[in-house]
């Protein structure tokens, strides 16, 4: 099939590839980007672990097409730190100890970060009904939250 | 010390930037091929006609494989060779391997198995406990019995018998990185083979085999698995084996992952169950003796059926004191996918039949719950007379079989000889030595503040008729130890390299559990260096041989034992030297706080490795541990199969919707036994993360097969695991300060396992709930789903 050619941006830099128009962005981020941050837990849009954001809105990229990210900005979980700096959502997953096999993380730290810029002063249960779409099997999501909601104390407290 | 210190998991920053690398993230070398497979779509049958013309010529395939195709070994059984890779003419369930697509993306290989023609005969399935019964069709020859005292007889003599039976819903491991394995064909024939697995000396035997060479010529490495749960400890030897082929067969790297739907239709899963009980108590709710009927449905190869049955039945007792018992086990042939390992490896099902039984008695007997169990309890922890085990005589074992898996059993029968009742000891004869539950059952009912919310909850639910509330505890008492004794050994390497950083390899993998990080810590204590001295690497065979799989929770204790080992004999020889250069009794030489110190002189530890190296001494060991004081016989279900016990205790409270079913968890309680923890913040973590699976175990996961052996719930859309909305308002988890009573490493204990079991008070909180609706007894079958929780109600109030 013939391949398409697609202009986006990703984290901040402009980026190129060539796909088949069936192939999703999730594809396209991991085999063609080398972005392999972005998990395929399900492929059916169900658990999260491939959350990115695109143009601002959290979505799932096993749902997108690689062809539909003509023009768009995405952002990833490799951009969500400053270089080596990490950002304070990641910080407080480290000290919290909010992860174990670590697949989910990347999902749940886009789709916090998306939270708390949406909303810098969440309830904890808009936190957990906001998270809701991102499954973990290991934690049971206590600390999680946690680490979530002092994040966005902290966040307050600096800005 | 680095030991007890809460510290993240190790590869926490990896994490948290998307970097840390799982099998499917590995840099591949170029031109990999992709593989998928060709499905059965038929539960029983014989295939009388196969066309894949089509698949060949879809765009991308390289290479179609049947049966025919395969140069050696067509099994990836971890037991009895009775699980070919690619279906051998007949097929046994649907989702089983018929044939494998070679592809040059993994997009192409999964089209392209869609086109296979096949023609199959087909046969009635076996789906149900009745129809295996029926057709006799099982695991082993008979049922196994285990049996202490004369139970029929002490319940038939009690003030009050009460009997069931209930249906206890297997578990999908849902482990959010599918199954996944890369092979990278090496010069000479040899083979690398990256495996999302818990246990790479399996899947380098199995690949061994596949390929007709000694195990030397492959080497399997794991860094880390996206979750395992017991099904990565025998379902990723099809992936990796038919990657190995594959690449054999194409000269060229070849991946294979199966993608969610996939995953589930084809692997196994815990092992569903029907037990029916029957037990006798006196007027004060002690039990007399209680019979127990366990049918474990298995599917349809043997894979690791029979220690799960076996451990079922070995948590049978839970934290009670059965003066009678008798426990007999089915293991039923199936025609659905061969039901294997799960956190608590069967240890779940027996015990949640006990549970039922004193929750059911309790109700009966009208006397609170908690103290009836209580009332049942072993005797408090005491000392006994050392029991030396008996070496088993070995025969001539035979190379080919795999002997590190879990599935290489004793079989055979024996005549049903019960033990004599009374003592402190279990249904199969283990004196309990170690019993930690009187003191963490009152410490819990304190901090949970039990008696108060319970006289809470029945004043509301005496003025609420269509929100009704529950709250329930349960107890866990968990054996710690393979059964399959000779597993319980480890292995360890360890470098001291000439700057004093250290590399740290063992037989261990990693799945998320923090192993790495606590066996990490163990090593540096050992030479009382800061951690970020240790590196932490990928699960070798070729480091590390002869492995046995991560599982039975037996991961810290047995290679942090190892590495303590290989460090300590790397210590005492840098020891020994200094000792003697500075005229010093190497007793007198310390390892703290990154210094070596021997008289006056101090080095630091990098320094002190420099001149050992200068010095000739060898900075390299291996360790090695074997679990002391075990032993066990299987078939006459008798010894002592576990080291240990481990501890937990929990309250949950609920709050149903009468008129629907719907629930919420609204508070937990926790205290759970972790010995002296290695590392706290870990051990917590592994504590919650267990209650809440073991909760969505017994109440929104729900397997369900059509008529025709269909499975019906293939991925999250239909099969419900907790979400972040599930879990509770309030959690409150901590540990138990106490420390094991056996030598383990640093007087810790295991932690993977027992708190799943901890779940099992939100299943008895619900029935509690539903038993405010009416008079009778719940009965609420597992998982408590909101419909089968509203077909309690109904049943309460006389509906249905």
């Amino acid at each position: 099939m013939k391949k398409f050619h697609v202009t986006t941006t990703v984290n901040g830099d402009a980026v190129e590839y060539l796909c088949d128009p069936r192939e999703t962005l999730l594809d396209c981020l991991r085999d063609k980007l080398n972005l392999t941050g972005a998990k395929e837990g399900c492929g059916t849009g169900d658990c999260g672990a491939c959350s990115v954001t695109v143009d601002g809105r959290l979505v799932c990229s096993c749902l997108m097409l690689g062809v539909e990210a003509e023009g768009k900005q995405i952002e990833t979980v490799e951009g969500i730190a400053d270089g080596d700096i990490l950002h304070p959502l990641q910080k407080k997953m480290i000290e919290y100890a909010a992860l174990q096999c670590g697949i989910c993380t990347p999902g749940i730290l886009v789709a916090a970060k998306s939270l708390l810029e949406k909303n810098p002063n969440p309830t904890e249960e808009e936190t957990r009904y906001w998270l809701a779409g991102n499954l973990c099997r290991c934690t049971g999501y206590d600390k999680i939250i946690r680490a979530v909601m002092d994040t966005a104390a902290e966040m307050r407290e600096a800005s | 010390m680095s030991v007890t210190k809460p510290l993240p998991h190790d590869a926490a920053p990896l994490h948290v930037s998307g970097s840390a690398r799982y099998v499917d993230d590995i840099p591949t070398p170029k031109g990999t091929l992709h593989l998928a497979f060709g499905l059965s779509p038929i539960a029983k049958g014989t295939i009388t006609a196969m066309d894949l013309s089509a698949v060949k010529a879809a765009p991308g395939v390289v290479r179609v494989m049947t049966v025919q195709d395969l140069p050696f070994a067509n099994d990836v059984s971890p037991s009895i060779h009775d699980e070919p890779l690619l279906s051998d003419g007949t097929v046994h369930y649907i989702g089983q391997p018929v044939f494998l697509v070679v592809a040059t993306s993994h997009l192409a290989a999964r089209k392209a198995v869609r086109l296979g023609k096949i023609d199959y005969a087909e046969e009635t399935p076996i789906l149900t406990v009745e129809e295996a019964l029926a057709a006799d069709s099982r695991f082993e020859d008979g049922p196994r019995i285990y049996a202490k005292g004369d139970a029929d007889a002490a319940i038939e003599s009690a003030a009050h018998v009460i009997d069931g039976t209930f249906e206890i819903g297997g578990q999908e491991h849902f482990y959010l990185e599918g199954q996944a394995a890369l092979a990278v064909p090496n010069e000479g024939g040899d083979m690398l083979v990256h495996s999302s697995t818990q246990h790479p000396t399996e899947i380098q035997h199995k690949v061994a085999d596949a390929l007709g060479v000694p195990m030397h010529a492959i080497r399997v490495e794991t860094r880390r698995m996206g979750g395992g749960f017991g099904g990565k400890e025998s379902q990723g030897n099809a992936l990796a084996v038919a990657c190995a082929v594959a690449a054999r067969a194409t000269g060229k790297a070849c991946k294979m992952r199966y993608d969610r739907d996939d995953d589930m239709i084809i692997t196994g899963k815990r092992h569903a169950f029907r037990i029916s009980y029957r037990a006798g108590f006196d007027e004060q709710g002690h039990i007399q003796g209680v019979s127990f009927l366990q049918y474990a449905i298995c599917g349809w190869a043997q894979d690791l059926s029979l220690p799960v049955a076996d451990r079922a039945m070995l948590h049978s007792d839970n934290a009670y004191l059965l003066p009678n018992a008798r426990i007999e086990s089915h293991r039923l042939k199936t025609n659905t996918q061969s039901a294997t390992a799960y956190r608590g490896f069967g240890g779940p099902q027996g015990m949640v039949a006990i549970e039922r039984v004193m929750d059911h008695a309790a109700h009966e007997l009208r006397l609170d719950p908690v103290e009836l169990r209580r009332r049942n309890y072993y005797e408090p922890a005491h000392k006994v007379a050392e029991v030396q085990p008996h070496e088993k005589p070995l025969g001539h074992p035979d190379p080919h079989e795999d002997l590190t898996s879990r599935g290489a059993v004793e079989t055979g029968t024996a005549p049903v000889r019960p033990l004599p009742a009374g003592g402190n000891t279990t249904p199969y004869g283990m004196e309990v030595s170690d019993f930690e539950l009187h003191g963490m059952t009152e410490a819990l009912m304190k901090s949970s503040d039990y008696a108060a919310r319970k006289a809470a909850i029945a004043k509301w639910n005496a003025e609420n008729s269509v929100i009704k509330k529950g709250i329930a505890f349960s107890p866990v008492k968990f054996g710690i130890s393979f059964t399959l004794t000779h597993l319980n050994q480890a292995g360890a390497l360890v470098h001291v390299y000439q700057d004093g950083s250290v590399h740290l390899n063992h037989g261990g993998t990693e799945m998320g559990q923090g192993l790495f990080q606590k066996v990490a810590q163990v090593a540096a204590s050992r030479f009382g260096i800061p951690l970020e001295m240790v590196k932490i690497t990928a699960t070798d065979t070729a480091k590390v041989p002869n492995t046995s799989a991560t599982a039975a929770s037996s991961g810290s204790d047995l290679n942090g034992m190892a590495v303590k080992a290989a460090c300590d004999t790397i210590r005492d020889r840098m020891a020994d030297y200094l000792a003697e250069r500075h005229q010093a009794d190497p007793s007198a030489v310390t390892f703290t706080d990154g210094h070596v110190s021997v008289g006056e002189e101090r080095y630091t530890f990098a320094e002190a490795a420099a001149l050992a190296y200068q010095g000739r001494i060898s900075l390299s060991a291996t360790g090695f541990y074997k679990t002391p004081k075990i032993e066990w016989d299987r078939i006459a279900g008798r010894g002592r199969p576990f080291y240990y016990f481990a501890y937990g205790a929990s309250v949950t409270e609920v709050a149903v919707d009468t008129l629907t079913g719907e629930n919420r968890i609204l508070r937990t309680d926790i205290l759970h036994d972790a010995g002296a923890s290695l590392n706290p913040a870990l051990d917590v973590g592994q504590v919650e993360g267990g209650y809440v699976q073991g909760a969505g175990w017994l109440t929104t996961e729900e397997l369900v097969w059509d008529g025709k052996g269909n499975l019906r719930t293939h991925a999250p859309s239909t099969y419900k695991i907790p979400a972040c909305s599930d879990r509770p308002d309030i959690f409150n988890v901590a540990l138990w300060d106490g420390e094991n009573r056996e030598d383990t490493i640093y007087r810790s204990k295991a932690v993977g396992e027992p708190p799943f079991m901890l779940g099992i008070s939100a299943w008895l909180a619900l029935s509690n709930a539903v038993a405010a609706c009416g008079d009778t007894y719940p009965a609420l079958n597992a998982p408590a789903t909101a419909e089968e929780v509203w077909r309690g109600v109904q049943r309460m109030k006389g509906g249905i």
